[in-house]
């Protein structure tokens, strides 16, 4: 029987593979895809040998910066990027957690001044893998479970 | 020793000092405390801003500026302020930064100290954001120790209480990993160190252990470094019965421990130290309360650049 993508190729853009399936939508925030123009795929609870069920996106007409790429690693730290042009991979990128996360994720402590007054977030990353981030407010130590973005 | 410029420095966090630096404010502190200048702040205004209650560490700061000379304006209570009436933190700073050469302040919420930080362009000192950092009490901590002991080298060093909330225990720790401490966790299962404190001593190599009960490690200890079980962080009075009593010193642990073991607590003290034990020489609690005012000299003379 002849196998049918479940989201058809695209020609020219960027495919996020191996994304946590249940993280997926969250990385389409991150990205900002919203008021986005051009087609986008989102396929998740794909079955995946190493991962049990992942999420596959696919932005036409969109290559993504290095910048955007390392904010996906915060949610999925194992995702593959692969920036596509004429129906080929011409660069696969490789996710990588910034040293420093300036105003992407919010502090998990309530008591944190920047969740009581109005002041953007920094957070230093401590440890990649498990990711552990310091808040540069109030030193609250953050882990992948406790990771909200704003 | 090497000089170090702190001018214009910011007093934040002690996770900003590095092992020289915190030597350095010793080294000051130690040199003021044998020879203070009276007029070396003079012509200077400290403005205290404290929007929590506090004894301790107002009155010290107060009276550290002025055995130098300075002045000090400020306040004791948030609800004096124009913060009721809805300022935000930000302007609360950029305004008082225009009436003083330093801002020395104290905040319920975490994070407060580092973000006036960023707003005012004379230095900052924290004197205690909510349960995070409180550098001063931290710098005086290591003072007392070093003078008490003569160095701060490999030392046998024991905390014990509340050492989950205990911010003076958490900064403590960061600060002795600069020193080779082997350090002794003494508390009930629900109060024990953040793992990742743990952690991050692991990774620097510090020996430590965790115990439940200080009989089992008092022989060992140098110094005993005691904290309050504190109220106001536990969310049940119920939990809070269970363990107020928990840790109860009296002098019976002299006979169990070395005899130049130093007792340090930065009080207040509520039940976890019996008065019978102050007059011993072991006790070192109100002495340390003192060490804040040399600290505090040293701090503001080196970040007006008064010292260099």
């Amino acid at each position: 029987m002849k196998r049918e993508l479940t989201v058809p190729a695209i020609k020219e853009g960027t495919v996020i593979d191996h994304i946590p399936s249940r993280v997926t939508f969250k990385v389409m925030r991150i990205l900002d895809l919203k008021e986005f123009n051009h087609v986008v795929s989102v396929v998740i609870n794909l079955k995946s040998k190493a991962m049990g069920k992942k999420g596959i996106i696919k932005v036409s007409n969109r290559f993504l910066t290095k910048d955007e790429v390392n904010k996906i690693a915060i949610l999925a730290p194992h995702a593959t990027v692969n920036i596509i042009k004429n129906y080929e991979v011409k660069e696969k990128i490789n996710v990588n957690v910034p040293d420093e996360l300036d105003n992407i994720i919010k502090c998990s402590n309530p008591n944190c001044v920047t969740n009581n007054e109005k002041v953007k977030t920094f957070f230093n990353v401590v440890n990649k893998s498990p990711l552990q981030v310091i808040c540069h407010h109030c030193e609250r130590v953050m882990e992948t479970d406790d990771i909200k973005l704003i | 020793m090497e000089s170090i410029n702190f001018k214009g420095r910011d007093i934040i966090s002690i996770r900003d000092f590095s092992k020289k630096d915190l030597l350095y404010v010793l080294s000051i502190a130690k040199k003021i405390e044998r020879d203070s200048d009276a007029t070396l702040l003079k012509n200077k205004i400290i403005a205290l801003l404290f929007f929590e209650p506090s004894t301790r560490t107002r009155l010290s700061f107060g009276s550290a500026t002025k055995r130098l000379g300075g002045n000090t304006i400020g306040f004791a209570k948030a609800d004096v302020t124009s913060i009721k009436k809805g300022e935000t933190l930000w302007d609360t700073i950029k305004m008082v930064e225009q009436y003083s050469d330093v801002i020395v302040m104290r905040h319920p919420i975490e994070g407060a100290a580092r973000l006036a930080a960023e707003a005012a362009s004379v230095p900052v000192i924290n004197a205690g954001d909510g349960s995070n950092q409180h550098p001063t009490q931290t710098l005086l901590d290591l003072y007392t120790i070093q003078k008490e002991k003569g160095n701060l080298e490999n030392l046998n060093i024991g905390f014990l209480g509340d050492l989950k909330y205990g911010r003076t225990v958490h900064s403590l720790v960061i600060a002795l990993s600069h020193f080779n401490a082997n350090m002794f966790f003494i508390s009930p299962n629900a109060l024990k160190m953040p793992k990742h404190y743990l952690e991050e001593l692991k990774k620097k190599k510090i020996k430590f252990t965790e115990v439940q009960n200080l009989s089992k490690i008092s022989k060992k200890l140098d110094v005993l470094y005691v904290t309050r079980i504190q109220k106001e962080r536990f969310p049940d009075a119920l939990e809070y019965e269970k363990y107020k009593n928990v840790y109860r010193l009296d002098k019976s642990l002299l006979k169990q421990s070395k005899k130049d073991l130093i007792i340090m607590h930065p009080l207040p003290r509520v039940g976890e130290i019996n008065p019978e034990l102050d007059d011993t020489k072991n006790a070192v609690y109100f002495k340390q309360a003192g060490n804040g005012i040399p600290i505090r000299q040293a701090l503001l003379s080196l970040v007006l650049g008064k010292i260099k």
